[in-house]
């Protein structure tokens, strides 16, 4: 095994993207991601890289939609307000078909709203934010070492299907620091013949655009883009299972809300009540099939949030309700204690 | 099979996130499980600073300590808010230099050590912090009190290395108090 | 037969989309002409706007990425940091780049962002049918200020050339304009100029090419630019704002 170090999560995820190869980063300060930001000014030059403060949160997706277009790989980070400022690029660069890695390090909202951690993100990654017909690969890290391994699967996965991974995390797991080890990380190359690169007179000119005029021609690049994310849906969504062998209840949670779900279910077990946890870690693709089999397994569900209830909507989705799902929740930058998530359990258990 | 949380908490610039980080990296050197969580935002600059470390044998689950074993308390505002906090038959290890309250609580063990004017006295001003920590690496053996320059080796930056000696003196202060 | 005049190979064959007696396609022209002669239409590549030159992509033969509104500075930015080898230009209208992308624009100007801005000032949003730009004149009757620009209330047109002049930032800052031939052959030369300048590495080049829009104007083509002559250069002269590089040699 690699050599165990103590990292903040927001460290791990910029040394992560660098041992994937990101060389360039664009960003503009912002609590409580800023880290990120830090850790790539210092190193960048360094490493014959790129880190460019930019004059906006605009401005940074921006320049990652035009880095990303010459195929280099290339990403961004910011916390909640900064990520509804990139939405505009966020679209532009789903409807040009192209690769980048987007960080958003949560925190309470709407508005400005405050910075302590939240999740309350979760519409936004997962349905959309910016507009138009798109998708984004959301990916949930709920521990430093996630932090790290997602960022690397993030960029891998962005290069395999031409779309924005997304890393949904919190101010709690960008602030904390845990043992991290960097394992060899699996670089997967693909070829980018679309890439501006200059045509060296060799070939016809390469185009990155999202506008297309004629509404039948944007319609089927539309059913194109969809077919691909079919794929997606079928091949990535990834989750952890824990204590669900011969659960009768079913908690599901992601990020640090995962955390705190893990030790009220090690309490309800302790009183006798059969529950286990289901931790969505891609939430699009949403692990649909792992939910609709333990709807078939379990009396109930408990999401747990911090949000007023996002992720409860795609957990009754994909058990086509039918068992109950009840919220477990706090919202603004507060965290539910193990407490209250034991105390929502054993509502469940009492059919509460 | 052991957890112990330990909540440390004071004014920012009083070094409670540098002694979490000392204790979470001696965690990490004895191959324990740990987490580290600061407080932060405004709170961090001139107000009060907390943060909460996990050493266990097990894998840290929620890195969120509502109910502390062992609390570190360098002002009274923090003392006053996490008091009641910690389990019982928990530590309350207090800097009596700054906070002359007592603790009128009977099922907690609750020490004073003057980590302040001993830190004076001992020509290094700023390490209440470290001698409060040493304190608790008695009361809570959650690791090993050996090497402490090994663990503070492996993370103060070499240009800094000058201030581990008098970082192991203030540990051993306090664990000798 | 000997050929006297073709078309640059910097631009395809595809049809311009432009009005009747529009400049854009001198416009084009000019810069097509310029990567031609300095033989880099193969490293070279090019940020479309939105607005007029919203479909420039289709029209220059090099490799070409379409920005959003306002954008193309930051994206040329991200394209240059990634491929500082390659030339890169962004092609963009008074709205684009001195209203919606001003923050865009100044800031690739204050960083001297090694780039090539070509901005088309025709005083008028003309993709979106005539209303009232950042440049438009005090007086101007647009969809969108019927009664005459009003400066009480909607404030002064922008002299863009002159307010990036005052940055340290930019190396070249240049006002022409395409209305006669003499201007046009001005406005080649500077245009030259700002590829040029890029090439040697001296940074950020941005030419505001004073042009027309007779549709939404209410023109006929000549009577535009008459009316460049009479109103528009008088409150947008021509020249040169600032070159850092000639000052330097005249000191």
């Amino acid at each position: 095994m690699a050599e165990r170090v103590l990292m903040k999560g927001n460290e791990a995820i910029a040394e992560a993207a660098i041992r994937a190869g990101c060389r360039h980063y664009f960003g503009y300060p912002i609590t409580p991601q800023t880290e990120i930001a830090a850790y790539m000014a210092k190193k960048m030059p360094k490493i014959g890289g790129v880190f460019l403060q930019a004059e906006s949160e605009v401005a940074s997706i921006n320049m990652v939609y035009g880095a990303a277009a010459t195929g280099c790989r290339v990403m961004t980070s910011s916390s909640s307000p900064g990520i509804s400022l990139k939405a505009e690029g966020l679209s532009y660069i789903a409807g040009s078909d192209i690769p980048a890695l987007v960080v958003n390090v949560q925190r309470g909202g709407p508005g400005l709203g405050g910075i302590q951690p939240s999740q309350s993100d979760y519409f936004q990654a997962t349905k959309g934010g910016g507009h138009g017909d798109y998708r984004m690969i959301v990916l949930a890290p709920a521990s430093v070492q996630e932090m790290a391994s997602l960022t690397i699967k993030g960029f891998n996965l962005a290069d395999k299907y031409l779309m924005t991974s997304m890393i949904l995390a919190d101010g709690t797991i960008g602030q904390m620091m845990e043992p991290i080890s960097f394992e060899d990380a699996e670089i997967e190359v693909y070829e980018k013949p679309w890439a501006l690169t200059g045509t060296e007179g060799k070939r016809k000119h390469n185009v990155v655009n999202s506008l297309y005029l004629q509404p039948d021609k944007l319609e089927a690049k539309n059913f194109e883009r969809f077919e691909r994310y079919k794929i997606v849906e079928e091949n990535e969504p990834m989750w952890e299972e824990y204590m669900m062998e011969d659960a009768e209840y079913c908690v599901v949670a992601f990020g640090i809300a995962s955390r705190v779900a893990k030790n009220a279910v090690v309490a309800a077990r302790a009183e006798g009540i059969k529950v286990g946890l289901i931790r969505p870690i891609t939430l699009w693709p949403f692990p649909t099939k792992a939910l609709r089999a333990a709807a078939d397994q379990v009396k109930s569900f408990i999401s747990v949030e911090l949000s007023m209830g996002q992720m409860i909507e795609d957990v009754k989705l994909a058990t086509e309700c039918k068992k109950p799902v009840t919220l477990c929740n706090r919202a603004g930058g507060m965290i539910p204690s193990p407490d209250q998530v034991l105390e929502s359990i054993r509502n469940a258990a009492k059919g509460e | 099979m052991k957890t112990t949380q330990i909540l440390l908490a004071g004014f920012g610039g009083q070094g409670v996130l540098f002694a979490g980080k000392f204790l979470a990296y001696k965690g990490l050197v004895q191959d324990k499980q740990v987490s580290w969580l600061p407080s932060y935002g405004p709170e961090m600059r001139g107000g009060t600073a907390n943060c909460s470390v996990i050493i266990s044998d097990t894998p840290v689950g929620s890195p969120i300590i509502t109910n502390p074993d062992v609390l570190v308390a360098m002002n009274l505002p923090s003392l006053q808010k996490f008091v009641n906090d910690v389990v019982p038959g928990g530590v309350i290890v207090l800097d009596s230099t700054l906070i002359g309250a007592k603790v009128d609580r009977e099922d907690v063990k609750v020490c004073y050590v003057p980590a302040t004017q001993m830190a004076k006295d001992a020509g290094f001003a700023t390490l209440a912090n470290m001698i409060l920590t040493g304190k608790v690496l008695k009361e809570a053996p959650c690791v090993d009190f050996a090497d402490n320059k090994g663990t503070l080796e492996a993370f103060i930056p070499a240009k800094k290395a000058g201030l581990i000696d008098v970082n192991c003196k203030a540990l051993q202060m306090g664990y000798d108090f | 037969m000997a050929v006297v005049f073709e078309k640059p190979k910097a631009l395809t064959d595809a049809v311009l989309h432009y009005c009747p007696g529009c400049p854009h396609g001198i416009i084009h022209r000019l810069v097509a002409e310029a990567i031609d002669e300095l033989g880099i239409e193969g490293k070279t590549i090019g940020v479309a706007p939105v607005g007029c030159a919203v479909m420039a992509y289709d029209y220059f033969a090099c490799d070409m990425i379409e920005a959003a509104h306002g954008r193309a500075p930051a994206v040329a930015t991200g394209i240059k940091r990634c491929r500082p080898d390659n030339i890169v230009f962004t092609y963009q209208g008074d709205g684009d780049l001195a209203s919606i992308g001003m923050a865009e624009t100044v800031h690739s100007a204050a960083r001297n962002e090694n780039i090539t801005v070509i901005f088309v000032n025709n005083a008028i949003y003309g993709m979106t049918g005539g209303q009232m730009a950042p440049t438009s004149l005090p007086g101007q009757v647009t969809q969108t200020s019927p009664y005459g620009r009003d400066v009480k209330h909607c404030g002064w047109p922008i002299k863009v050339s002159e307010m990036l002049s005052t940055l340290e930032g930019p190396e070249y800052i240049a006002r022409v304009a395409v209305n006669n031939v003499k201007n046009v052959k001005n406005a080649k030369k500077a245009i030259k100029k700002a590829f040029q300048n890029q090439i040697e590495g001296k940074g950020f080049s941005l030419v505001e090419v004073v042009s027309a829009c007779p549709t939404n104007w209410g023109m006929t083509p000549q009577k535009a630019l008459e009316w460049v002559e009479s109103d528009m250069l008088p409150y947008y002269p021509i020249g040169v704002y600032k070159d850092r590089t000639a000052a330097k040699e005249a000191e």
